[in-house]
């Protein structure tokens, strides 16, 4: 073979085999093929286990009842019992260690999420009450007049 | 003219250089792939009851958060989709932020900061569509990837690796569903993973858990008591796209035709 088709020849099997040298250290152990087989289950397997390691932020009402069971039981009484404490109030995370204290959404969006008025016939957001955003006091946050502890106008600041 | 010897020598040469370059391959015996195949003790699936959702978008505002997708990207894992048909038999729907603050107005965004009034006495039929990753059992996203930086675990959750992923964005395209995007700030794919760090704690994810109306449901379909797979497996329940094969395993109740 001449020698100028030769030489770029042995560059090319050089770089494969560097790559072929490179490729056991660089390539995680656990990198390969796993249960589902190379189509559905090639990949790094102590993934699995980073995404696991993710930090839990919102950690449900159970987690607030110990020390604010006054809470709870005030809106256990409301239809409002179905919302989740931490949808209002923030994700608890460490609570009370870190954060001290969480930062409540008291903003009239968090209210129109569900009683700004659809009138869609057969839907479940018609039967929750309901106002016009545009005609209802347009200026004024909810909180200044309702309580969401007790929604009822009974409650009626 | 070339000689035996020669011959031999190349031919012996060939064979041996051949072999380096196989053995960087590994070669699995079917009976190895279907032992690696064995069935596990989960396999997560999604109940969705579009009946009961009222597009209050507080799964969405909980998955953010939980998730730490940038709260002001316009990027979600999960979305609220909103299906209104007027009398004139035409389908207006809409997600605006993926329904991030709610559906706070009966107008339609049509996009380009554009809204679209619609008369109440107009809606024939209207009702909302939560959305997310549909956990296939075929998922075309993991067959393109061409790093094997995604992936399904053995329980069926799709997963990406951020350390692994390139970035080139196939899977992106390959998602018939569009539940995946590129991470504002590790600029990797991104997808709802069913909140793998809840799941395999024993919680609910962020969005079942938020979901003040029982809307969304989790459930584990190896577990024949399961609630979620009682309704799966005794109730009428649809799919979305069951044309491309890929089995999602995110089941609703109450789909309508114009819901893709």
């Amino acid at each position: 073979m001449k020698n100028h088709v030769f030489r770029p020849l042995l560059v090319v099997i050089g770089l494969v085999v560097l790559v072929l040298l490179i490729r056991p250290f660089y390539v995680p152990k656990d990198f390969g093929v796993h249960e589902r087989g190379y189509m559905y289950g090639w990949y790094r397997q102590s993934n699995t286990e980073d995404w696991k390691k993710v930090k839990v932020k919102y950690q449900g009402s159970e987690y607030c009842k110990d020390c604010h069971a006054d809470k709870l039981e005030s809106i256990s009484q409301s239809p409002h019992m179905i919302i989740q404490c931490e949808n209002c109030h923030g994700p608890a995370l460490d609570h009370p260690s870190d954060p001290e204290k969480l930062t409540i959404d008291r903003s009239r969006g968090q209210c129109l999420r569900c009683h700004a008025k659809l009138s869609y016939p057969k839907s479940s957001r018609a039967g929750i009450k309901g106002i016009d955003p545009d005609t209802h006091n347009a200026d004024t946050e909810c909180v200044s007049c309702h309580n969401p502890h007790k929604p009822s106008l009974e409650g009626l600041k | 003219m070339i000689s035996r010897r020669d011959l031999l020598k190349k031919a012996g040469k060939a064979v041996a250089g051949a072999s380096i370059s196989l053995a960087a391959i590994e070669f699995l015996s079917p009976a190895r792939v279907q032992a690696l195949k064995a069935d596990k003790a989960v396999r997560w699936v999604f109940l969705v009851d579009t009946y009961k959702c009222v597009g209050c978008g507080l799964c969405v505002k909980a998955c953010k958060n939980e998730n730490e997708i940038p709260y002001d990207a316009n990027v979600t894992r999960t979305w609220v989709e909103r299906y209104v048909i007027t009398s004139d038999g035409k389908l207006h729907a809409d997600s605006p932020k993926g329904c991030r603050d709610g559906f706070t107005t009966s107008k339609i965004d049509v996009g380009m900061g554009k809204l679209q009034d619609i008369k109440n006495e107009d809606i024939k039929k209207a009702f909302f569509v939560p959305k997310l990753c549909n956990q296939c059992e075929n998922p075309p996203c993991v067959q393109v990837c061409p790093v094997g930086a995604t992936y399904q675990a053995p329980d069926g959750v799709v997963l990406v690796d951020r350390t692994w992923c390139i970035g080139c964005g196939y899977c992106i395209m390959a998602c018939p569903y569009g539940v995946r995007f590129f991470h504002p700030k590790y600029h990797t794919a991104e997808k709802c993973n069913f909140c793998y760090h809840r799941i395999n704690k024993g919680l609910k994810t962020a969005c079942v858990q938020a979901c003040p109306f029982g809307a969304r449901q989790i459930g584990n379909m190896k577990d024949p008591d399961d609630p979620v797979t009682k309704i799966i497996t005794t109730e009428r329940v649809g799919i979305l796209k069951s044309e491309f094969g890929t089995k999602p395993q995110v089941f609703y109740i109450g789909l309508d035709e114009e819901v893709k």
